[in-house]
């Protein structure tokens, strides 16, 4: 009986006990490159990565609610909007590619934003304006000014970075705000979302103070589902935070192509962030830099279709801190050779007036022998009226037909334009794309509170697949560093590329602001002195002008009309 | 009478094609006085190169043509300078016909009220001659063809020229008496814009006069005319409208040109006075306004007709006056349609009281208006304001132009019933005002 009863006890304490949860299987890898420029600046790309093997859009797991190193801000974001990416980056200053080469991740100056919903989501532009709202918030950026009215739907230049062979461009939704300012309240927040914060590890180095002081800061947020293996049998999510940084030679540098971390930080680093699985440090020594403290640890590596090699320094390991528990880097170098980047784009404004303009838009092919396509995607605001009909491609001075043109003009006050091209670039050429444009005159409550600044418009992406000097390897790896994994290879022979130009900066024609209400009051009167001439003349007849007799004589005969008496003439 | 305005024609051509081929036809073809987001070549081109982009042309804001143009300009957009030197001649026989039509029925008229006496002794000045009246048809159409304003429409390609054309058939059918192409050009006029729906009824007064049916409401021949002409236009204008929707297989062309009309919502400035009052409107009463400002368009038909029913022409040139002064989106070749009139009422001189002051404020403010211009746009060293207050004079100007033919005309009618040297009580000249 007592058997039975502590059997039955225990049955039920079987069936009423709540399973026990998965391990999360989740991992943190951070990692500093640096990379000295021939220019006497210095790079410094962060790099943190988050891999979570769960997914949030799937229905029939559990809601996800255990977060350990991903941030919960963000997972929560993700599966209320049912995003499948969202890449988001906030940028000062413009890198200068033919200065310093190719950044291993680009963002344009100002705010970017673009993100895949998953298919099913059924008002993609509801969960667009309620997500730009949240990570407004979360980043402390001024994102809600995005709306429809900058937002648009590239067909081809946006295609998923992660996983994913839906493209189906409806649920894309791209926005840029060349006018954000970047500074520490956009710093603190992101710096909050990585597991160990600022307090160990890689994030001890970025304090605001030397950050900002630079010529280059861009902070950014990448989030895809990847494989986690060659055959893609399980998927994971990624969640990237990258920080790229360039210090400038002569402002923080003192004019000496001398950098220590102590010099570009005023930091050194003292401990690898415990939860992270690997932590490293890679300093590119391909042009032969002095460095110390020396280390053995090698790695070469072809990003960007160049072959480099790197310093590994790892800081999971205790020797790599020393005696003083610190480890501070030093760097020194010389040479002056660069690498010159194969494509360049520039743009500018062209044009005198207020009245109308061309946007030119100049892409540079410096490849020797090899010509290659390239998608340029341009975002203009409605209130520049683009004439596609004066779309002129030229190539080495002669006329150049673009394969694919994608063009959804503007509508007034709704959205704006968007102009896509394939482009063939001959070899080692110039490539100029030129589209002329109208200026509108707004209503005046929408000009910003300082009209004469002028209007930006937001820089042009040019997107390449650029032919490679140098075999890159298609090899999926989990040891790889991260600078090289950023973008898929899908073949040895060309890397992906994209490419921003620069923001334009458009001076509209305002009306007086200080005039309302006298314009008001000016045209009234003279639809009023219309309708006042027209409403005589249809109203009146025309009358003999008889004189009113003066005043004596009309008393004279009031009097006489109520004494009955014959009135005066 | 044909020599004189072949020759006239040919001189003309030969003014605009020396434009066409000079570099001012750049120039002029950008200017805002002379075309607007409405007629524009420049967008007509841009809607022709969206569709064949493979995108509608209604899709973005930037073409506000009807489909009809596109399917006009589809096949002779490499000959437009023909095109539009063309339908500035068709514009220029049409109303030389049409006033040679008027001044024949004129003559007529007052030739009958001669025989029955009804002219008082002393008006006999007055009257018209044929002497007078010989020269005024070629008069009529040298205003219209050697107007500065025409011929800048013209070298502009400005589709302003097309939209005469169709005014201009459109009276000259009316004048000729047939109900039936008059009502097609009236939906075709009124298709192209909507503003002059309101000539519906200086047409109707006009073949109403001429059939001798009275102008009253409780007789049934005149409602059974006014319904045979009112199904004439609407079934024509329903006819047009079906066609256009077939061009395309869609109605989006309705709120891109229909609306755009109607909403003011581009505010590129123009002649007009509708731009700068809409670009600092307070946003809670733009509304209102809108309709304030399109009703004050279609509110003088009504009272006009009454007044004017026994004058369908002056009619018709009063309401062709107050849409191009008062329309949406003004240009200069709306205003040479009006002044292409002026002649046939040349014999009112002696009544205007005003027109020294209007020429002068008209020409100074053409002069003044491309300086104004290039002083706020391109010089920075003016303001908008500037600019609009030329066009606020300009509109005054043209209101006080046509106000005066208005008073000159009614004073005229009146002199021809009460005689002209009237006298007061005492024997003394009298002075007529309006009271």
């Amino acid at each position: 009986m007592a058997a039975h009863r502590c059997g039955l006890s225990l049955v039920c304490i079987l069936i009423f006990s709540t399973p026990a949860p998965a391990p999360a299987r989740d991992q943190f890898q951070e990692e500093l490159v640096i990379r000295p420029l021939h220019s006497g600046d210095i790079y410094a790309s962060f790099q943190f990565r988050t891999l979570w093997d769960t997914d949030f859009l799937q229905e029939r797991q559990k809601k996800v609610s255990h977060y350990r190193l991903f941030p919960k801000s963000l997972g929560q974001v993700l599966s209320k909007f049912s995003v499948r990416e969202l890449h988001i980056s906030f940028t000062q200053g413009f890198w200068r590619t033919m200065q310093w080469g190719q950044p291993f991740i680009p963002s344009p100056p100002g705010a970017e934003l673009w993100v895949w919903f998953h298919h099913t989501v059924s008002d993609v532009d509801g969960n667009w304006k309620e997500l730009t709202n949240v990570l407004s918030g979360i980043f402390c950026a001024s994102l809600n000014f995005i709306d429809m009215t900058n937002t648009v739907q590239p067909s081809a230049s946006f295609k998923p970075l992660g996983l994913g062979n839906a493209t189906d461009h409806r649920f894309l939704r791209y926005a840029t705000l060349p006018r954000e300012i970047v500074c520490t309240e956009n710093l603190t927040p992101w710096k909050k979302l990585l597991p160990c914060g600022s307090k160990a590890g890689l994030a001890v180095l970025m304090k605001s103070e030397k950050l900002f002081h630079s010529s280059f800061h861009s902070q950014a947020v990448h989030i895809r589902p990847i494989c986690q293996d060659e055959q893609c049998t399980s998927k994971a999510w990624e969640l990237r935070q990258t920080l790229n940084v360039v210090f400038d030679h002569y402002t923080s540098g003192q004019g000496k192509k001398e950098w220590s971390l102590f010099k570009m930080f005023s930091r050194t680093l003292t401990e690898a962030c415990p939860l992270a699985s690997s932590s490293k440090v890679y300093v590119d020594i391909t042009d032969n830099p002095e460095l110390s403290p020396a280390t053995h640890l090698l790695s070469r590596a072809v990003v960007l279709g160049d072959r480099r090699t790197y310093s590994v320094y790892d800081l999971t390991r205790a020797e790599t801190f020393g005696q003083l528990r610190s480890f501070n880097l030093l760097l020194r170098w010389k040479g002056d050779n660069m690498l010159r980047p194969l494509l360049h784009a520039e743009r500018y404004v062209a044009g005198f007036g207020l009245q109308t303009g061309e946007i030119h838009t100049v892409i540079y092919n410096n490849h020797p022998y090899r010509a290659f396509p390239v998608l340029l995607m341009d975002s203009v605001p409605w209130y520049l009226q683009l004439y596609v009909h004066t779309l002129t491609v030229t190539s080495k001075s002669r006329d150049n037909k673009p394969s694919y043109i994608h063009y959804q003009p503007a509508k007034d006050r709704h959205r704006p334009h968007l102009l896509e091209m394939l482009i063939q670039l001959p070899p080692h050429s110039m490539t100029e794309v030129t589209v002329q444009f109208e200026r509108a005159l707004l209503k005046w409550t929408e000009y910003t509170p300082d009209p004469n600044h002028g209007f930006y418009v937001g820089s042009s992406v040019v997107s390449a697949l650029v032919p490679s000097m140098v075999a890159m390897s298609t090899n999926f790896t989990q040891d790889q560093p991260l600078f090289s994994s950023f973008v898929p290879v899908k073949e040895e022979s060309s890397y992906f590329v994209r490419v921003y130009t620069e923001p334009l900066l458009v001076n509209l024609p305002t009306p007086d602001f200080s005039m309302p209400y006298n314009v008001i009051c000016l045209t009234c009167t003279v639809v009023a002195v219309g309708y006042g001439s027209f409403y005589n003349l249809l109203t009146r007849t025309f009358q003999v002008d008889e004189p009113s007799p003066p005043l004596a004589k009309r008393l004279a005969n009031f009097i006489r009309r109520i004494r009955g008496v014959p009135l005066l003439a | 009478m044909a020599a004189p305005l072949t020759l006239l024609l040919i001189v003309a051509v030969t003014i605009r094609a020396v434009l066409f081929r000079s570099s001012l036809a750049e120039l002029i073809s950008e200017r805002v006085e002379v075309v607007s987001p409405l007629n524009a070549w420049k967008r007509v081109v841009e809607g022709l190169a969206l569709l064949d982009l493979g995108v509608s042309p209604y899709s973005g804001d930037v073409f506000h043509e009807t489909p009809l143009m596109i399917y006009l300009f589809h096949f002779t957009v490499d000959y437009a300078e023909i095109v539009f030197m063309i339908a500035d001649g068709i514009t220029a026989v049409a109303l030389y016909l049409s006033i040679q039509t008027y001044n024949k029925n004129v003559f007529r008229k007052q030739k009958y009220a001669l025989e029955s006496d009804r002219y008082p002794a002393d008006c006999l000045e007055l009257l018209r001659s044929p002497k007078e009246m010989f020269y005024i048809p070629l008069k009529v159409a040298m205003f219209y063809l050697l107007n500065p304003f025409t011929i800048l429409s013209c070298v502009a390609k400005s589709t302003c020229g097309l939209n005469n054309a169709i005014i201009a058939l459109f009276i000259f059918c009316t004048l000729k008496g047939s109900a039936l192409l008059s009502g097609i050009l009236l939906a075709l006029a009124t298709y192209q814009s909507i503003y002059p729906l309101t000539l519906f009824a200086p047409a109707l007064l006009f073949f109403l006069q001429r059939l001798y049916i009275p102008v009253n409401l409780r007789r049934s021949s005149f409602w059974f005319f006014t319904l045979q002409y009112a199904f004439i236009y609407v079934g024509s204008l329903v006819v047009i409208t079906g066609l256009s929707f077939f061009l395309l297989g869609s109605w989006d062309f309705i709120p891109s040109v229909y609306g755009f009309i109607f909403s003011v919502p581009d505010l590129t400035p123009n002649i007009g006075l509708f731009w700068y009052f809409f670009a600092e409107m307070f946003e809670h009463f733009r509304l209102f306004f809108i309709c304030v400002f399109q009703i004050n368009v279609f509110f003088y038909t009504i009272p006009l007709s009454i007044k004017l029913k026994e004058h369908p022409v002056f009619l018709i040139f009063m309401q062709i006056a107050i849409i191009s002064i008062f329309k949406s989106y003004p240009t200069v070749g709306d205003v040479a349609l009006y002044m292409a009139f002026l002649p046939a009422w040349s014999h009112l001189y002696r009544f205007l009281r005003n027109i020294f002051l209007v020429s002068c404020v008209l020409l100074a403010c053409s002069a003044l208006f491309p300086v104004l211009w290039h002083l706020w746009i391109y010089a920075g060293s003016a303001n908008s304001n500037f600019y609009y207050a030329i066009t606020l004079l300009f509109n005054f100007g043209q209101i006080l132009l046509v106000s005066d033919y208005f008073y000159a005309y009614l004073r005229r009618e009146h002199h021809l019933i009460h005689g002209l040297y009237l006298k007061k009580k005492d024997g003394t000249e009298a002075t007529l005002v309006l009271k």
